[in-house]
């Protein structure tokens, strides 16, 4: 069937997206993007630390992926768009992920302030996937604000807990016009699946496939769940019951 | 002088360009972005791009993240 993800005009080739930090490597970074097959891979930007011999990440990303900067480390709208514009100039593709968090515990993001930065951002050109809380009153003011897609955390960045958030994300796939790609919190590949088994168009997962034994395999085993939980979606799921339902016939063996 | 770079502030004896000023710190121009004084500073403005006294240098670079 014809199931295509389209961002912003775009086609995704791969509903599975994956982030670049904490690596133990850059060729296991590299290694594992590639068993992944992610079409848009994130990466940051930091100042550079002068004394250590820095290596140009972007080599090890494959060209055939969409590099979308994320704007982490900004702490509010200003510095979203400060990032951006300092991605655009290194001449990176237009495609931002925009995660504005001033708070070092939870590392939630400020909805706010992500719109604020999204609605500048969208003016300017680029193709906007702001990293938020799962509110429908956000998620419609960052559709207004240009939003390219709506990106709600399963649960806080990092915990591997997976969809905390379940219930609210729903009503955003219900409710919102635009791909709903979930991002952080997912832990396991059945996270991942159950994600997309509600209906989410993609996910976006880093610490669980790069702090994992074996990055490679734990990659590629998530772009299975993402793509099993797709059909499983594509394919209408059963209703969910509260008594027993016989798979084979009622009827005694023989008689 | 002093000039600020990424924040620590460093002192410099002479006159120098944004371009040879990079390149004595042993930055690689392929991979990096530069913000003098808040403002991006596109690399071909690095050569006739003189610091000053107070400027604030920031140089930028790619790394993981999600």
């Amino acid at each position: 069937m014809d199931d295509k993800l389209i961002i912003a005009g775009h086609e995704i080739k791969n509903r599975f997206m994956l982030g670049t930090g904490k690596f133990s490597s850059n060729e296991m970074m590299k290694a594992s993007l590639e068993s992944s097959g992610a079409h848009i891979v994130t990466v940051a930007l930091r100042r550079v630390d002068i004394k250590s011999k820095n290596e140009n990440i972007l080599k090890f990303i494959p060209e055939s992926c969409i590099i979308m900067t994320n704007t982490s480390g900004a702490r509010n709208a200003d510095e979203a768009v400060r990032i951006a514009r300092l991605a655009q100039a290194m001449g990176c593709s237009e495609w931002i992920k925009i995660e504005v968090i001033n708070d070092n515990k939870h590392l939630l993001p400020d909805n706010l302030e992500t719109i604020r930065a999204t609605e500048i951002l969208a003016k300017e050109g680029f193709i906007v996937m702001p990293y938020c809380n799962p509110d429908l009153y956000d998620a419609r003011r960052l559709k207004n604000a240009g939003a390219a897609s709506i990106m709600p955390l399963g649960a806080p960045i990092g915990t591997n807990k997976g969809l905390k958030t379940k219930e609210l994300i729903k009503i955003l796939i219900e409710e919102i016009d635009l791909p709903i790609v979930v991002d952080a919190g997912i832990g396991r590949p059945s996270h991942a699946a159950e994600a997309m088994e509600l209906g989410a168009s993609a996910v976006l997962v880093n610490t669980a496939v790069s702090v994992a034994e074996n990055p490679v395999l734990m990659a590629e085993a998530f772009a299975l769940a993402v793509k099993a939980g797709r059909y499983a979606y594509n394919s209408g799921p059963g209703a969910i019951r509260d008594t027993a339902d016989s798979s084979s016939p009622l009827t005694g063996f023989l008689r | 002088m002093l000039i600020e770079v990424n924040g620590e502030s460093k002192e410099i004896d002479r006159k120098i360009s944004v371009r040879e000023f990079l390149l004595e710190l042993g930055a690689n121009p392929k991979v990096i972005v530069v913000e003098l004084n808040r403002s991006i500073l596109e690399q071909s403005q690095w050569n006739n791009t003189v610091l000053k006294e107070n400027d604030k240098i920031e140089i930028i670079s790619f790394v993981g993240g999600g």
